[in-house]
């Protein structure tokens, strides 16, 4: 018995690495979304009572235990509960309209809102009512469970790992993937701006006032990758699978600040000129192939100017091809009747913030297959 | 003439219907003469002027900040024979915020705030590397074949900071935090960024 959970230890911890991980939840969480017998009552109780279990049973694990219940972790199980709970609401009903729809039904808030009810009292004393509860709690809360104090800060000694708040530790890791003016001020910035942005794109009249799922299959998806996937799928990964300098490790492994990874990064720019033209130019006898990295500095000289062309030649063009081919190609392909309902305008602001958001992932698997850096590395401009 | 429109006439009744009314309610008041409004707003333009003055006057304070400028930014680091070969010091890690490294031939003055977000890394002596807590910033130790500070692992956009370093007449090393010098600047070969050892 005790090999086998030793053994199953083992293969949770090989699995949890990121690019294992993150590969598995997307797929079974994008195609849960279209199985609708998942989302019923007894999915949702079936899935808080596996949480429950799997998270007691693996708590027998001393240091999975002594990373879980660490008391800054509190929020983050009210977020898994609480994030599954309302997903499965939203989704369950939005299966249950589909299905009233093939029926040639009309939506079930139909039913519902053809009968009105008074703000006041009958939604007034429901929010009165949250509103207590939620205080409650939160006193509860603060009077049994001690807030989680350090000794006084120290300039000379940053805590080993050293982690945000909870409900930043997704851009913590992002900020593990891109420079941090990337990370820290343009990509929040996009995701503000562009969450502001999508009444403004969104033309579909489907869904107002009720929920569905396979009218606005293109939006709902995209919105899950984004939220679910990506944002909240990396706080726990940064709670529970980032330990001592900011190594990965996994939920059975012992913290150790001495873990030895293997991590020297490599920008494209040297996968292209050193690993693949050098070779390449020695073999072939061309010596503007072989000749290495471009050397650069960083004056704003013409010369220089084409020297770090010359250099980051492919990461430029990969970027153009993302960002000005593929919106054009796609707009013919297999989004062209997006296109002709969006026009142009609001179709370029959409699609420009799904390939930005598309282009997160894809760089972090880059780092966690092949250690890449930067696609494109200038010395002004860092991605 | 054009006649006035029927939508002015009805305007201008009902304007006037309503002034009628307020009259008769003793509400409208016209007995505001030049002498009382030059002084109202003679007293408005007073009080605003007051506040915006005294608005200006506490961010003008701010020009000249009360700043405790601290301890010196140079100070000695002992004799150059104590640090062993290939070593880190972390003597000063606490107290000066620097890591006194010698390589196999200088020693150099190392900043111990990491190049990407400002968190102090830590010393892994067995790794050989400083290894950063917050993001995973890996920076070269002192090894044969590479310069110390050299970022190679994590999101650190460049290296470590070096800080002028120098000798004394009696012997000993003189770090000076206030200059400081950038591997991508090509300043680690300017000979106060390093003591020859």
């Amino acid at each position: 018995m005790d090999t086998i959970i030793h053994w199953l230890k083992e293969v949770i911890n090989y699995f949890s690495y990121p690019s294992w991980s993150f590969s598995m939840f997307a797929i079974c969480f994008i195609s849960a979304l279209f199985i609708r017998r998942i989302w019923t009552r007894q999915g949702l109780v079936l899935f808080l009572l596996a949480v429950t279990l799997g998270g007691w049973a693996a708590l027998k694990d001393e240091n999975f235990n002594t990373t879980l219940l660490k008391p800054d972790n509190a929020p983050i199980f009210l977020m898994v509960y609480g994030f599954g709970i309302c997903l499965f609401v939203a989704m369950m009903q939005a299966h249950n309209n589909d299905r009233r729809m093939e029926q040639k039904l009309p939506p079930a808030e139909k039913e519902t809102s053809d009968q009105k009810t008074w703000v006041w009292p009958d939604l007034v004393y429901i929010e009165l009512l949250c509103m207590i509860l939620c205080t409650v709690g939160l006193v509860v809360w603060s009077l049994t469970v001690r807030a989680p104090l350090e000794e006084p800060a120290n300039p000379g000694n940053t805590p080993n790992p050293s982690k945000a708040p909870w409900y930043f530790l997704g851009l913590q890791e992002l900020l593990v993937y891109f420079d941090p003016w990337c990370a820290g001020v343009v990509m929040p910035s996009i995701i503000v701006i562009g969450l502001m942005a999508i009444p403004y794109i969104d033309v579909n009249p489907k869904g107002n006032g009720y929920y569905c799922f396979k009218d606005r299959r293109l939006a709902i998806l995209t919105f899950m990758t984004g939220f679910f996937i990506m944002w909240n799928f990396l706080i726990p990964i940064g709670t529970v699978l980032r330990g001592p300098g900011w190594n990965f490790f996994g939920p059975f492994e012992k913290w150790t600040p001495h873990k030895v990874v293997a991590l020297t990064n490599v920008n494209l720019s040297e996968y292209v000129w050193v690993r693949w033209l050098y070779p390449m130019g020695n073999w072939l006898h061309l010596n503007w192939m072989s000749g290495g990295l471009p050397v650069t500095d960083n004056t704003l000289s013409l010369h220089n100017l084409w020297q770090v062309f010359k250099k980051e030649f492919l990461g430029i063009g990969f970027l153009v091809f993302w960002f000005l081919y593929l919106p054009g190609a796609m707009a013919r392909g297999w989004l062209r009747g997006f296109y002709e309902k969006l026009g142009f305008g609001r179709y370029s602001v959409a699609i420009f913030l799904f390939l930005t958001m598309a282009l997160v992932p894809l760089k972090m698997y880059g780092r966690w297959l092949a250690n890449l850096k930067y696609i494109v590395d200038t010395p002004w401009i860092k991605f | 003439m054009a006649e006035p429109t029927t939508t002015d006439s009805a305007g201008s009744k009902v304007r006037e219907e309503a002034i009628a009314r307020l009259k008769a309610q003793g509400a409208w008041n016209t007995t505001m003469d030049r002498r009382r409004f030059f002084s109202t707003a003679a007293a408005g333009w007073a009080l605003f002027a007051a506040a915006f003055g005294g608005l200006a006057s506490v961010f003008g304070a701010f020009m000249a900040p009360r700043v405790d400028f601290g301890k010196a930014q140079t100070f000695r680091a002992g004799s150059p024979d104590k640090f062993q070969p290939n070593s880190v010091s972390e003597e000063f890690k606490i107290s000066e915020k620097v890591w006194i490294v010698r390589e196999a031939e200088k020693i150099v003055a190392i900043s111990t705030v990491c190049t990407h977000l400002g968190c102090t890394p830590n010393w892994m002596g067995d790794e050989k590397k400083f290894k950063c807590p917050c993001h995973g910033s890996g920076f070269y130790g002192p090894r044969p074949g590479v310069e110390a500070g050299v970022n190679f692992e994590g999101p650190a956009p460049r290296p470590l900071e070096r800080y002028k370093i120098s000798l004394t007449a009696d012997g000993q090393l003189l770090v000076d935090k206030g200059q400081k010098f950038q591997e991508e600047k090509g300043e680690w070969s300017n000979p106060e960024s390093f003591v020859a050892a």
